[in-house]
């Protein structure tokens, strides 16, 4: 916090309330999946919190995030109601995509959050046609894409940076880097000064910042929004970070060294802004009602998608095209 | 009307659909100083400027991938990909995010792209640079599947593609970039899923698409010396396609050749040999044919090329095969 006024009590009392409710959120989606209730793959984003919120806390509604597998922080920080999530983990009726889709392709456009993404690293490239079609259609607005350190050694990520950067469209570009590509420590797997670097060898500029300290986060991300929103074409954010459970719900990462682990988690996130609250003079009290009010706020939301019906199966054949689709077959 | 070539007719088409529709775009590679690989592009990077008419680096992930992206945000991109044969480094953005896209996020959203890929043999551009991908692209839930054979088809075809809210394959032979024929350039789009019936006959059907076509007609003419009468329908949509016109002419005929330039071993034609059989086989008169490609990559040299050809002579002889033989006379005692 060197170059801008610190953030008001209130900003950051609400940054915390949204990383409690984004943790609340995969806690309970973690056991959604122990229980079988939510099928198939559940990332957890628990640990990178700070990372989606101090970047989200810079933008408009009407600004666009596209996001990865670990996505369900993002579509939080963004707005999407938690409520529409958890039938969507769930599978039900009234669930964001009506059940279609499940954790990995969350998404609202309501919201701006064109989806979660089940391919690395695809939600970066339709980040880079909605930069485009903001850019053709003369739209007052930016486009955001988050994408994990496991992107780092993909061909599209780097068509994507070129592809930015030759046509300066209005995107930034945020590389969460929690250490490990699924089970594989990325560095074991990767070539060059890292992920920095891979932006900057595209001339494009970029900050690094401790992707577990949200003030960081939030002036970083302040800065290079605006950036782009002056015109000054793509921008990268690279954050470091760390997720404290597997690479998915049941992946209890036994690859990874206890102390670790262990070093990471003191370093939490949540923790830090509170123990920064609170020598602001914010009550203590204040700050376990918020955490109250926001478990009892995501336990509703799972209440409520455990008691929504599962789509009519017809839902099933649906939305696939308009000419041809499955009662034509 | 006017004689134009295919190229020409594609051109014009999306001149129209721009002029028409200010959200539609082309992206790709070498579209404005070379004006596309025939020069179906020629002259619209000077009309439309850069930005719609975008000319792109060699990054076909992310010529696809931005397309759906900037058609999920209110933009009707058209894609060049140049060669069917680059469609393969594409191959998981319009398998993965365009076509299943809206369906993935409960209807949401739409992907109305075009893809447009150059496809088939011509001339000697070997392996890499002759594939005909259509049945991939049948085989993708989401997907509709074209492949003019005619300008005029190229024409009315690619307005309906664009102004389609599916993602379409738009399919174009590059040996037919070059033939001319009538084209009204006032017509509006062609319905997409309905056949032509270029010939009609009596004695047996021929289902075929793309330059294929010619062969066919070729074919026909040729059988016709002999006294029999083939009915010709070009398929022109292959998903979804036409099952009206091709029971109807099946019906009537009772005999189903088809025949397609690419690999006959899980081609396009089993489906439709599949689907006329399970349908109506008590009105087959004879075992339903496919003529094909064999499942060989392309060659280079001239004859080896031409034995991944489909010939007029290959159909012709498919024909007469399956009609009973009889020195009287070729349709005696049918």
């Amino acid at each position: 916090m060197t170059d801008k006024a610190l953030p008001t009590t209130a900003r950051v009392l609400e940054m915390h309330r949204m990383m409690c409710t984004i943790r609340e959120f995969d806690e309970q989606a973690g056991q959604a999946l122990d229980s079988g209730l939510a099928r198939g793959s559940v990332h957890q984003y628990v640990g990178e919190e700070a990372i989606a919120t101090g970047v989200c806390a810079n933008l408009a509604a009407t600004d666009y995030i596209a996001s990865y597998h670990r996505g369900h922080g993002h579509s939080i920080a963004k707005g999407v109601d938690p409520v529409g999530m958890a039938k969507e983990l769930l599978g039900r009726t009234g669930g964001v995509c009506g059940g279609k889709g499940g954790s990995m392709h969350i998404a609202d456009f309501s919201r701006g959050m064109l989806g979660a993404n089940g391919v690395v690293p695809d939600g970066v490239s339709l980040a880079v046609g909605a930069a485009q079609a903001v850019k053709l259609l003369r739209q007052d607005r930016i486009v955001a894409a988050f994408f994990g350190d496991g992107a780092l050694n993909r061909g599209p990520l780097f068509e994507a940076l070129n592809w930015a950067r030759v046509y300066q469209l209005p995107l930034l570009f945020i590389c969460e880097d929690n250490l490990y590509s699924a089970t594989q420590r990325t560095g074991a797997v990767t070539a060059g000064p890292g992920g920095v670097a891979r932006a900057q060898s595209f001339d494009i500029v970029t900050e690094t910042v401790d992707g577990n300290d949200v003030l960081a986060v939030d002036a970083a991300a302040a800065r290079l929004t605006a950036r782009i929103r002056d015109g000054g074409g793509p921008a990268y954010l690279y954050a470091t970070t760390y997720r404290w459970y597997g690479h998915l719900a049941f992946d209890k990462g036994l690859y990874r060294d206890p102390a670790e682990v262990k070093s990471w988690r003191e370093r939490d996130c949540i923790a830090r802004i509170e123990a920064w609250l609170i020598g602001r003079g914010v009550d203590k009290a204040a700050l376990a009602a918020t955490r109250e009010a926001v478990k009892r706020a995501i336990d509703a939301a799972y209440e409520a998608a455990r008691a929504a019906p599962f789509p009519d199966k017809h839902h099933a054949f649906t939305d696939v095209q308009d000419i041809g689709g499955p009662a034509w077959a | 009307m006017g004689v134009m070539t295919y190229a020409e007719a594609a051109r014009l088409s999306l001149e129209q659909e721009m002029d028409r529709d200010p959200r539609v775009w082309a992206l790709g590679e070498d579209l404005g100083p070379e004006g596309g690989v025939a020069g179906q592009y020629r002259g619209l990077q000077q009309k439309f400027g850069p930005e719609r008419i975008l000319d792109t680096p060699i990054s076909e992930s992310m010529i696809m991938g931005s397309a759906v992206g900037a058609a999920i945000c209110g933009t009707r991109p058209v894609v060049e990909l140049r060669y069917a044969d680059f469609g393969f480094c594409a191959a998981d953005e319009i398998v993965n995010q365009a076509a299943k896209i809206r369906y993935m996020l409960g209807g949401q959203v739409r992907a109305p792209l075009v893809i447009r890929q150059s496809v088939g043999m011509r001339n000697g551009m070997a392996a890499q640079h002759s594939q005909n991908n259509e049945a991939l692209w049948v085989h993708v839930p989401g997907l509709v599947v074209i492949a003019p054979g005619t300008p005029a088809d190229t024409h009315g075809l690619l307005k309906a593609a664009i102004r389609c809210d599916d993602p379409v394959v738009f399919l174009e032979h590059k040996e037919l970039w070059a033939t001319s024929g009538e084209v009204d350039p006032q017509a509006g789009p062609l319905p997409i899923g309905v056949a032509r019936l270029v010939r009609p006959g009596a004695d047996a059907t021929l289902v075929t698409w793309s330059s294929t076509l010619g062969r066919a007609l070729e074919a026909a003419d040729a059988l016709a010396q002999s006294g029999i009468s083939l009915e010709v329908v070009d398929l022109r949509t292959l998903w979804p396609w036409d099952r009206d016109t091709v029971f109807a002419s099946v019906r009537k005929t009772g005999r189903l050749v088809v025949a397609h330039e690419s690999v006959r071993v899980g081609g396009f034609g089993a489906e439709l040999v599949a689907e006329v059989a399970q349908t109506m086989f008590p009105a087959l008169k004879a075992a339903p044919v496919r003529v094909a490609s064999p499942r060989a990559p392309v060659p280079y040299a001239k004859p080896l090329e031409d034995m991944c050809r489909v010939s007029a002579d290959m159909i012709a002889a498919a024909v007469r095969e399956m009609l009973p033989a009889d020195p009287s006379g070729p349709l005696a005692g049918t």
